[in-house]
């Protein structure tokens, strides 16, 4: 069993590294500060490719594996959160699930722009009254010939004001028994009129980042637009979840790495009663736990990786990845506080801005507690996994690098 | 030992490090100092005030614009001929290029940069750094001549005696054929000094706002008042970082309080700077700040508390009044530097 | 414009660099590209991209120096060559110019040789000049701007005066400094292609010379020595004084 990265992710790794040291970290605290998205942030991860990294070239992108992705957002995370969130939810949400449930027409008409960075998309799903009950979202798709009527409010959507696209579930069925089956998932052109949006502020963390909602009001979407069968939009957002969070996972295990990089080099310059804080047992035992939890969340989500790679679906994995790495970061960013002791409570230092990003992570994108309510379903057996009508397919270096 | 000097210039005026490799070269032997230029003659005298022994002059429309080329050539013919023992440049753009190929067309090697040099018997023992200077590394070569550079200011320079002479040789330069490069022009480059490569930073903490002989002007408040008078004690801080080409970094109180753009930040959580001199203005020395510029090879502080930390890392410190003392400063660098 | 850009593989910058039993060690350090010339092959990509031809990146290491030559792959160069040879242990600037010129010839119809100013290990910043003087090729070093119309190139040098303009006819040798502008990041793509790459490799004899003698020794390596720093009071009756005994001090310290 090989556990080494191959020279394609190290170089992939560091690129992203140094993009992310050099452009980001010496600003990010002033944007933070000030709760505005950084200008060119975007646009430039758009222009390295890194908003396309892991889909085929055909497609519009830079044909690299799933593994590139988590790796890419554990650096991009390392910086700051809210470059993170662009990728969970342009990359993860919106382009990925395309990728795995969209038509060919589809593909080429809204994988490409997106994957080459010169659209943005988002995915909506959460609304003002619905967040981890999904069957139960009250926004509306009614079929009328060619086209669907959507009414209705989405919130909590992460580039909601900033992205030109959106993969949007919405209730398409009022009187199906089961509520799973009353959903269907569209791709959304957010310029359609009837359409407003505007930015949340205000939040605890992720404030250089772009959260709003999105409101609908008869908003005319073609049924072309409509990915898979009516009734399929429940399980194609399961999918999109899935994408999402391994892209958490991989995220968040940069926080920690973080947190624990901070540690240690504050550790090692603070003195007290004659001798660096590091050499104390109680400080010791707070990096110890950093770097323990980094080393597993790491591993957690490269196997999600792999298991992307594989073609195999990995619900399980990235739940327990997500799960843990979130949680993890939290912690890390809280030791990493107290290890700064003062100075960890201002935002001169880092590590608070760590702990506001970390904590909406346990929330959003399946709240922890979702999480333990999947992973206790497989260990009970009482989860079954049924096969999916559109399966993402395994990462085939050829077909992805290749343009015919 | 017979010691060549080549003496670097720029349009006729010498800068100041090729005295110091004069001064060093005359500690080992007797020394010709090489003076390549157009109506260069000026330098000749200086170079006998310097020290020099005797001067190799070519004085020629065919040398007046530096040409790496030209001048490596006409060194190279004239130490075939002349069989120095050493010549030594010092290690600047053009003088690093010139050892650089003469080397080559004399068969022999450069020992570059040197910040010490010892003679054991007749072969030159260069010690000089590598890895960014994170080592050292002692030199040596075994072809003749040998041929090293100096870095500037790591050699003291000789007070000139007016009057000496020496002896003058006027050489011809060699025919160089057509000139393989055309010099098109100079211009002055605009940058300022940025804090990461600055050899010389001068910082200004909260200290420099306290200057109780000032009065602000009308109609500003207290907070304005403050950043006003953080302002004029910033301005005494640029011009002592004038006069010494330094750029000007700050504390994060300093800039915390509006005094200067976070860019000026020197600290852990600002910039991380190594140079050679660092002067700390009414900065007390918290360790976020140490932490930036604890690697400067000479910290020189200036406080009005005794019990700042910053004296214990300094090598050089005043206790007393900055808004004094740094213009004292100014004006005497000013006198030394001949600015 | 056919360029051959000289590249050299180093510990990274922020490695802790130390003496131990004679040798020298980074510890666990990763081997890069020297950070200087990221800036020559951007300077030699940009070269290409507005007027044609080809970047061949050459170095001289070892059997296992490829990260370097793979980054600047990354980067877009289009092949490369790995020069080594045993007999090149401990060779000075001037054998390593001899080998980088050999193997410009060997290449063949090459007009620009291409440097950054200097590598961040031996700090020597000889080679470029050397390798220009050996191939008989003017050297334009330390420069911040390159422009070619088609027949002449010129650049903008970086002196200690400000910048001077020179220019030169094909071919030539340009060293690169920072004020050029920042190097671009590999691409995936470039990433793909470099990490398949197969880097042939040429050893002296393939450049049909044999190692040039070294004549640059290394007697003694050092850690530089540790300062204890005892912090001297400066006092005096005025502050002119003060300042007159404090700017002595500073200027004998030899760091002004």
């Amino acid at each position: 069993m090989d556990f080494s990265l191959s020279t394609e992710h190290k170089m992939t790794q560091r690129m992203v590294q140094d993009f992310a040291q050099k452009e980001i970290l010496p600003i990010i605290k002033e944007y933070d500060r000030k709760q505005e998205p950084i200008p060119f942030a975007l646009p430039r991860l758009g222009e390295l490719g890194i908003l396309g990294i892991c889909f085929p070239v055909r497609y519009g992108g830079q044909g690299m594996d799933f593994i590139s992705l988590g790796l890419a957002c554990e650096e991009l995370e390392a910086a700051d959160t809210s470059l993170r969130v662009a990728m969970s939810v342009h990359v993860g949400l919106c382009g990925l699930t395309l990728l795995q449930w969209g038509s060919e027409e589809q593909k080429q008409k809204f994988l490409i722009p997106l994957a080459k960075g010169k659209k943005l998309g988002c995915g909506a799903f959460t609304e003002p009254g619905m967040g981890s009950d999904i069957a139960s979202m009250q926004t509306t798709a009614r079929r009328e010939g060619d086209i669907y009527r959507f009414n209705g409010e989405k919130m909590w959507i992460s580039l909601a004001s900033k992205a030109d696209l959106a993969l949007v579930t919405v209730r398409t069925n009022l009187t199906d028994s089961q509520p799973s089956n009353r959903l269907s998932t569209f791709i959304v052109d957010l310029n359609s009129p009837g359409i407003t949006r505007g930015d949340i502020h205000g939040k605890l963390g992720v404030r250089a980042g772009s959260t709003g909602w999105i409101n609908f009001q008869d908003v005319l979407v073609p049924a072309e637009n409509r990915i898979g069968e009516e009734g399929e939009g429940f399980m194609i957002t399961m999918s999109a979840f899935d994408h999402g969070r391994y892209t958490v996972a991989s995220g968040a295990t940069g926080i920690v790495r973080s947190a624990l990089s901070a540690s240690v080099r504050y550790a090692k310059e603070r003195s007290a009663f004659g001798k660096p804080i590091s050499s104390n047992q109680l400080i010791q035992e707070k990096i110890a736990r950093m770097s323990q939890d980094y080393e597993i969340a790491r591993l957690l989500y490269l196997q999600v990786g792999w298991l992307k790679n594989q073609g195999v679906r990995s619900t399980l994995e990235t739940s327990y990845a997500k799960k843990f790495a979130t949680e993890a970061s939290f912690r890390a960013a809280d030791d990493a506080i107290q290890i700064h002791g003062a100075y960890g409570y201002s935002d001169e230092y880092d590590v608070e801005r760590y702990l506001r990003n970390a904590r909406g992570a346990i929330i959003y994108e399946g709240s922890s507690e979702i999480q333990t309510l999947i992973q206790a379903g497989y260990a009970l057996g009482e989860r079954k996994q049924k096969p999916l009508r559109c399966e993402m397919p395994a990462y085939d270096p050829v077909f992805w690098q290749s343009i015919d | 030992m017979k010691i060549w000097v080549y003496i670097d210039h720029f349009k006729g005026k010498a800068l100041p490090a090729s005295w110091e490799v004069v001064g060093a070269g005359k500690k080992l032997g007797t020394v010709a100092a090489l003076i390549f230029g157009q109506n260069v003659e000026a330098l000749v005298k200086d170079a006998f005030e310097h020290g020099a022994d005797e001067v190799l002059l070519a004085d020629d429309a065919s040398l007046a614009d530096y040409s790496a080329e030209v001048f490596s050539a006409n060194l190279a013919t004239l130490a075939t001929s002349g069989s120095p023992d050493i010549i030594m440049l010092p290690t600047t753009t053009r003088g690093r290029e010139i050892a650089a190929m003469a080397a080559i067309d004399l068969k022999t090697g450069v020992m570059v940069d040197g910040i010490a040099i010892e003679l054991q018997g007749d072969r030159l023992m260069v010690t000089r750094p590598i890895y960014a200077g994170k080592l050292l590394v002692k030199e040596t070569c075994s072809t003749k001549p040998q041929i090293v550079t100096l870095r500037g200011r790591a050699f003291p320079k000789p007070t000139p005696e007016p009057g000496k002479t020496g002896t003058l040789t006027k050489v011809t330069p060699i025919s160089g054929g057509e000139l393989k490069t055309k010099v098109e022009g100079y211009s002055t480059s605009d940058s300022g000094v940025s804090l990461i490569d600055a050899n010389v930073i001068v910082s200004g903490g909260r200290g420099v706002s306290n200057n109780p002989a000032l009065t602000p002007p009308a109609g500003l408040d207290e907070k304005q008042a403050e950043i006003w008078r953080a302002q004029q004690g910033f301005t005494l801080v640029k011009e002592l970082a004038s006069v010494l080409g330094a750029a000007v970094g700050a504390s994060r109180a300093a800039v915390d309080a509006g005094y200067v753009p976070y860019s000026h930040q020197v600290g852990q959580t600002g910039k991380v700077v190594s140079p050679d001199l660092y002067i700390a203005n009414g900065i007390s020395g918290a360790i976020q700040h140490l932490a930036g510029m604890r690697t400067s090879k000479v910290i020189v502080a200036i406080n009005k508390d005794a019990d700042a930390p910053i004296f214990k890392m300094a090598r050089f410190g005043v206790v007393g009044d900055l808004f004094q003392i740094l213009p004292a400063l100014t004006t005497v660098f000013k006198k030394r530097l001949g600015k | 414009m056919k360029i051959v850009a000289c590249i050299k593989q180093v510990p990274d910058s922020a490695a802790k660099v130390v003496v131990e039993n004679g040798r020298i060690s980074w510890g666990d350090a990763p081997l890069v590209i020297n950070p200087w010339d990221e800036f020559s092959i951007e300077a030699a990509l940009q070269l290409k991209e507005k007027h044609g031809g080809t970047v061949t990146v050459i170095s001289v290491g070892g059997e296992n120096d490829k990260e370097a030559i793979k980054y600047a792959l990354a980067m877009g160069a289009d092949d490369a060559i790995l020069i080594t040879d045993p007999t090149l242990a401990g060779a000075d600037t001037q054998a390593i110019a001899q080998v980088l010129a050999s193997a410009i010839l060997k290449i063949g119809g090459v007009e620009a040789g291409f440097f950054g100013r200097q590598a961040i290990d031996n700090d020597s910043g000889l080679t470029p000049a050397q390798t220009a003087r050996l191939l008989n090729w003017p050297a334009l070093t330390l420069a911040a701007v390159i422009t070619y119309d088609g027949s002449r190139i010129r650049v903008e040098r970086s002196i200690e005066e400000g910048r001077q303009s020179v220019s030169a006819n094909l071919p030539v040798v340009i060293s690169l400094v920072k004020d050029y502008g920042e190097p671009r990041y590999p691409s995936f793509m470039g990433i793909r292609k470099a990490a398949r790459a197969e880097i042939p490799t040429w050893s002296l004899t393939t450049l049909g010379i044999t190692a040039p003698a070294p004549v640059i020794s290394w007697p003694e390596i050092m850690n530089p020595p540790s300062r204890e720093v005892v912090c001297e009071i400066i006092s005096g009756g005025t502050p002119d004084e003060i300042a007159e005994t404090l700017a002595d001090k500073i200027l004998a310290e030899k760091v002004l």
